[in-house]
Order: C-alpha cells, then sequence, then structure tokens
C-alpha cells in the first residue's frame, strides 16, 4: 500500500492519537485495504508514538483484523453449533466449488477470501454467513449462488 | 402443544412513549436517591447473565470519588446462541440511549460508550441517525451526557467487562484481575458503569413503570422479564419476551419440536439440562441463570459433536493469557476426541472432568471459569455419547 501513511494520517487526525484511538484506526484501515500490512502498522505505530509491537499485539489479538492480504469480499461463514447443525458444512462446500478456493484462501483474481468464524448472532436463521460487514442468513446452496453471482457482477468500486 | 401456554410480556419491545425521549425527560427531573431506590426496590439484575444487582453496581459507582466517569453499554453479544441485543438494539434503541443517560446522570457521568461487537457493523448507520436525535434531545433537556459507539472486531472475550476496557484502550482484549472493579476503576483505569444493553433498557422501563408495577413480573429471585433468544431443534425460533422464573419443562412443550433431548441454557458458557430434569429446572437466577440463550437440541443431535463445537469454541475463544485456560481447553478438546477415538479409557474423562474443575477455580475470568458448566453437564448426563 503506497499511500498508507498518508491515510493513517487521515484516520489519526479523525480518531485522535492516543492510544484508545488504536482499534478505531485499525478498523478503519482494514475497512479500506482488507489488511494491515507490516509497514502500515509501523506506520500507525509511529503516528500514535507506540512501539510498533504494542501495534502488532493488538492487531493479531483481533479476528477480524486481519494482517494477511485478504480478498476484496472476505466471506466469513458462521461454523458454531446451531448453524453447524443447520447445513454450514453444505454452504462451506457450495462456496468451495463456485469460487474454486478451500476455507483461508483466497481467489486468484484476489477478490473472495473464503473463512469460518465463530457465532455471528444469527443462530435462529442458520446458516450464515458475513461479506465483509453484511450478513445474510437462512442460507442454500441456491441463496449462495445468487449472492455470490451478485458480488461477481459487482463492478471493481 | 400444552394448553397452558407461557406468559409472553411486551415489556423490552413495547412501544415507544409517545413524545421522544420523555420518560428520560422526566427522570432527569428527579433525585439520584431517589432514581437509586426505584431500582433497588424493582430487583433488577444485570441481563448479561452474571446477574449482579444494577441498583448496586451504579450506587458503589456513584460514591466512589472522582470527576471523571464512564458509562459502557456492553453490545459485544458473542455468546454462542444469543441474538437479543442485536434485535433490542434494532427495534428500541431509544430505550437504551435514554437508559444509559439516566445512568450517566446518576453516577456524574459525562460520557458514554457503546461497545458494538465487529459482527453488528452493517447497525451503525441506523443507530447513529438515532442518536443524532438522542443527542439533539439531550441539548434541549439540559443534559451533559454524550454517546459514543465504538466498535469490536471478533472476539469473543471482549464482552467480559475488563476485557472490553482493554479493548477500548487500544489493546489486547485481555481481562483484568479483579478487585479492583469497574465500578472503581474501569475505562481509563475511571469509576465506570458497564451494562449489558437490556439492562438499561429495563432501567427505563422501572423508570416509566415504577418499580410496583415491574416488580408484578417474574419471581422473588428473578424480577422482571428476560428477552429469550431460542435456537436449534424448533420449529420456531426467534426471540421471545417471557417472565422470568419458568420451569423448563413448559419452555419446551411450547418451543421444542416434540423431541426435544437437551435444551443449553445460557449458551456454550451455559448449562445443558438433559430432559429428565426438565420438570425441576427453573430458568432464572434461582435455578440455571441465563444471558438469553436457548439452544435445544432434538434426539438426532450427538451431544458429542456439541460439546466437540463448545469447546473449540473456547479453544480459540481464550485470549491464552493464562494457563488454566489457555491450555486447558485444548487438553479438554484434545481428550475427549482421544476416549472418542478409543485411544483413551472411558475413564480419562473423570480426569478431564478434573481439570474443568480446577479451570473453574483457577482461570483469571468467566471464560475459562465457565467451560465447566457445558463440559461437566454434558459428559455427565451423556457420558455414554461421549465413549460411543
Amino acid at each position: 500500500m503506497t499511500d498508507c501513511k498518508s491515510f493513517v494520517q487521515e484516520l489519526a487526525d479523525k480518531y485522535g492519537r492516543e492510544k484508545a484511538s488504536l482499534l478505531p484506526i485499525l478498523q478503519g484501515v482494514v475497512a479500506r485495504n482488507n489488511y494491515l500490512s507490516d509497514t502500515c502498522m509501523t506506520d500507525i505505530a509511529k503516528e500514535l508514538d507506540l512501539s510498533a509491537a504494542q501495534v502488532f499485539g493488538t492487531a493479531t489479538f483481533y479476528s477480524f483484523l486481519d494482517t494477511q492480504p485478504r480478498g476484496k469480499y472476505v466471506i466469513r461463514v458462521c461454523k458454531t453449533i446451531t448453524c453447524d447443525m443447520h447445513g454450514k458444512k453444505t454452504i462451506i462446500q457450495s462456496l468451495e466449488d463456485m469460487l474454486k478456493i478451500k476455507v483461508g484462501e483466497t481467489t486468484p483474481d484476489k477478490k473472495f477470501t473464503l473463512l469460518e468464524t465463530n457465532c455471528l448472532g444469527w443462530c435462529h436463521e442458520g446458516p450464515a454467513m458475513l461479506i465483509n460487514d453484511t450478513p445474510y442468513s437462512g442460507l442454500t446452496t441456491e441463496k449462495v449462488h445468487d449472492i455470490i453471482s451478485e458480488y461477481h457482477s459487482k463492478k471493481s468500486l | 402443544m400444552s394448553e397452558q401456554t407461557l406468559k409472553r410480556v411486551d415489556l423490552i419491545f413495547g412501544e415507544y412513549s409517545n413524545e421522544k425521549y420523555k420518560v428520560l425527560a422526566s427522570t432527569l427531573e428527579r433525585t439520584n436517591e431517589d432514581i437509586l431506590q426505584d431500582l433497588l426496590e424493582s430487583g433488577l439484575r444485570g441481563r448479561g447473565g452474571a446477574g449482579f444487582p444494577t441498583s448496586m453496581k451504579w450506587k458503589f459507582t456513584a460514591e466512589t470519588p472522582g470527576d471523571e466517569k464512564y458509562v459502557v453499554c456492553n453490545a459485544d453479544e458473542g455468546e454462542p446462541g444469543t441474538f437479543k441485543d442485536r434485535e433490542i438494539l434494532y427495534r428500541v434503541p431509544r430505550k437504551v440511549f435514554s437508559g444509559m443517560a439516566i445512568c450517566g446522570k446518576v453516577i456524574g457521568a459525562k460520557k458514554g460508550y457503546m461497545y458494538l461487537r465487529g459482527e453488528y457493523k452493517f447497525m451503525v448507520p441506523e443507530l447513529m441517525r438515532e442518536l443524532d436525535s438522542y443527542h439533539e434531545h439531550a441539548k434541549q433537556l439540559g443534559l451533559d451526557f454524550t454517546i459514543e459507539i465504538r466498535m469490536g472486531s471478533g472476539a469473543y472475550i471482549c464482552g467480559e467487562e475488563s476485557a472490553l476496557f482493554e479493548s477500548m484502550e487500544g489493546g489486547r482484549g485481555e481481562p483484568r484481575n479483579k478487585p479492583p472493579y469497574p465500578t472503581t476503576s474501569g475505562f481509563m483505569k475511571k469509576p465506570t458503569v458497564i451494562n449489558n444493553v437490556e439492562t438499561f433498557v429495563n432501567v427505563l422501563m422501572i423508570m416509566r413503570l415504577g418499580p410496583d408495577q415491574y416488580k408484578k413480573l417474574g419471581t422473588t429471585d428473578s424480577r422482571g422479564s428476560k428477552v429469550f433468544s431460542v435456537s436449534g431443534d424448533t420449529p420456531i425460533p426467534g426471540i421471545y419476551e417471557l417472565e422470568l422464573g419458568m420451569p423448563l419443562d413448559r419452555f419446551v412443550d411450547e418451543f421444542g419440536d416434540g423431541d426435544t433431548k437437551a435444551v443449553q441454557v445460557g449458551g456454550a458458557s451455559g448449562f445443558c439440562v438433559p430432559r429428565k430434569k426438565f420438570k425441576d429446572t427453573v430458568i432464572g437466577f434461582e435455578g440455571v441463570p441465563t444471558g438469553g440463550s436457548m439452544m435445544i437440541f432434538n434426539s438426532s443431535r450427538s451431544m458429542y459433536n456439541v460439546l466437540h463445537n463448545y469447546l473449540e469454541f473456547f479453544e480459540e475463544e481464550s485470549c491464552g493469557q493464562c494457563t488454566p485456560c489457555r491450555v486447558g481447553c485444548q487438553q479438554l478438546l484434545k481428550g475427549i476426541v482421544a476416549v472418542k477415538k478409543g485411544e483413551k479409557k472411558a475413564l480419562y474423562l473423570d480426569q478431564l472432568m478434573k481439570l474443568s474443575e480446577s479451570m473453574k477455580i483457577t482461570a483469571k475470568c468467566g471464560l475459562g471459569q465457565s467451560v465447566a458448566n457445558s463440559f461437566s453437564s454434558i459428559v455427565n448426563n451423556f457420558k455414554e455419547e461421549m465413549i460411543y
């Protein structure tokens, strides 16, 4: 990310330069870049006058703050008990077939990353998944097909 | 279906008062002592699961000296099987903000935070709209109390109050030692009231109805209503507001699919109740407490798979700070797999049980301490399923 430094400055202007601003800044970077690169974390450390280890320590604690490259659309399928009971495996299978990747992988065009996650809070409508911030529940193979096709046809923003 | 239906309540999700922030306005006219007295009389206990008396929490914080105090709304709902806070924030956010503002007045705080789990980020625009309206009204009422939303980023442990403060302060979500409790040292080490979303709504409803009216709901130990998240093997999954203190068998009559084998009360960190104990189990602080999660399993489900899923969950969500929880969760998971595969004798389960008991005593926070709840209640009641 070439202009991470200026973007970090922008975020720091918005959220402040205290340590308490760290999480919102990390979240801001992930929302734009899909992940936190090492250089970006170092930039944040400099901007907030923290040690790089502190920034790295916080970033790696949270499952939504990815520290490795992710696709433009990160798909997180809930694997907790009720979603699991209601056919999460089939949903994962459909996604793997459609995207031609396994859980944990990113498509070669860097568009999709497929992950599993813990309880998303849609237990009454499982199986459920998040694509970036948008939740989808009551999933079936057909529904997954429609959703992914829609994302496929989205022009890169 | 039973003839007796459970009493449905319409307290939390009931309609707003006819004027925006009317109850807040009238409550602001009252003295803090009066408000605390009402809360005490109402018998309200925290709705996040632990059930600490709300009036005490507020009183302690109010009595702690200091100019800088905080109100935090814990909306980091992450317990498997729980989704009631999302529904509350979606349907009646105004009640939540009002409850927080009342707390701010009572304890003398000027700033409130809502810590919302990252999984619910999609709700932020809607919440911000209501928050803008709240701030306008607060200004008109001359109330110096602002509310800010902070996001989590996918960590179950941040629902633990001291981990939540660490997270808000920019750190890893690792729980602190207690004491000191948040009432003296919370966010930024300042006196802080942290309550669950639903607790704040209850406060507002007590202010609206008065404690006498409120007390008519529930039992002596469990006053008021509770929002339940019902999921699993049920024909009618969803959110239900019911009176506290109901027997589990009636709950199952109403929500089960006729073939209910067990109910997990209180999520993965709660208790698994088998069919033979439905009759003698009361849902509430005098029986099995719950933050609202009710997961129903029918006889087609393997309880081994259920426990395996929980342990995987805990193993991943353990913050790793203290050894009993970090290693304990891993060993419990490995242990049940080994017994199932026949690599370990069935008696090994007794050793695992002892391990979970040690975790209960030695783990630093509620996560590690509560793993034993589901572990022992599932292993004890469904031992054959663990072995064969």
